[in-house]
């Protein structure tokens, strides 16, 4: 117990639950505003749990956006924690059914917080107490940002709607470390503000998911083969 | 009730994709083309939704209130608040420059 205490790993891990925890009460809040019932947001934050993901749904939701191009858009964003498990599974080596366990903790931050470690024991520790700390934190604090947002009535004069802008902002923002990172973002804005108003609600997230992809694929820019898809500790500290 | 179902699909598919990574031999996702599109898919669609939320009502393009939270947020996010206040910031902004009778 001692050694868990004082473990740098489970430190790093709980600061991190605590920061992410607390800002599930913004999404809680914007899922009802979004139209989202109490229980429907719940279930998001239990059994999708990755705040990405959670994040774009109820996004495409709040500005008109069918229940379809929701998941579609939630589903691309949830491809980096495939990328993830990979990593997770070079570095942790789960074996048999452990693997359905590891998975639903493979987020941002326990993948973050396992990835500064050098030590393999403090590397589990790490993924462990991120992991299954967010993941409470989490979803005590999505009810209580739902219950939130159900007393509030009328969401914008609360200015919920601003709130989400700037949760989106804060999750693009420290991705944003390159130049080539800027010229993406500002392609992909670009080519959604363009396809606003000549296609149906949410479809323009999915135009600049292709702009994405075809950029990837045959734009500029180095391929990033040599770095491993994750976050660091400093982005993930970041919020 | 058709959003319960697009809830749940949503939901297995962000689990699918999880467990995908410890199924999958390693060559095949940490192939650089791999890692290329992931990291750029995921920068794409945060910057589609920023703009989709700051600028999008229905099918218009409009600057309303939620340009002043946009402004706010960005001017936070410099000095380096953390996510939560850069939030509580945004609804603010939004919320200040509707009671001043903007947007």
């Amino acid at each position: 117990m001692r050694a868990l205490l004082t473990s740098p790993a489970v430190r790093l891990g709980l600061s991190v639950s605590v920061a992410t925890g607390l800002y599930a009460v913004s999404f809680g809040a914007l899922a009802v505003a979004a139209g989202l019932s109490t229980l429907q947001t719940c279930v998001l934050s239990l059994l999708m749990f990755t705040g990405g993901s959670q994040f774009a749904f109820i996004g495409t939701i709040a500005g008109g956006g069918a229940g379809s191009t929701a998941a579609l858009a939630a589903t691309l964003l949830g491809v980096r924690n495939a990328v993830y498990g990979v990593s997770m599974s070079a570095l942790l080596r789960p074996r048999g059914w452990r693997r359905l366990l590891f998975a639903q903790v493979t987020i941002d931050e326990s993948v973050a917080v396992a990835s500064s470690r050098t030590d393999p024991l403090e590397e589990r520790r790490g993924f462990w107490t991120a992991g299954l700390g967010v993941f409470t934190l989490w979803n005590i604090f999505t009810l209580v940002g739902a219950l939130l947002g159900s007393a509030v009535g009328d969401t914008r004069a609360w200015g919920l709607d601003g709130a989400a802008v700037a949760a989106f902002l804060g999750l693009l923002w420290p991705r944003l470390r390159s130049r080539e990172a800027g010229s993406i973002a500002v392609v992909c804005a670009l080519a959604t503000a363009l396809a606003t108003p000549f296609l149906p609600v949410g479809i323009p997230i999915l135009v600049a998911a292709v702009v994405a992809v075809a950029w990837a694929l045959w734009g500029p820019g180095e391929p990033r083969g040599n770095r491993p898809l994750r976050p660091t500790s400093s982005e993930v500290a970041a919020r | 009730m058709t959003m319960w179902i697009w809830i749940i699909v949503a939901s297995l598919a962000a689990y699918v994709l999880k467990l995908t990574g410890y199924l999958v031999p390693e060559r095949v996702l940490e192939h650089p083309r791999m890692a290329r599109v992931t990291w750029v898919l995921t920068l794409g669609l945060l910057s589609a939704l920023v703009v989709m939320n700051t600028f999008a009502s229905g099918t218009a393009l409009v600057a309303d209130a939620r340009v002043a939270a946009f402004v706010v947020a960005v001017v936070a996010l410099v000095l380096r608040a953390p996510f939560l206040l850069v939030v509580v910031l945004g609804a603010a902004a939004a919320a200040l420059t509707r009671a001043l009778g903007w947007g």
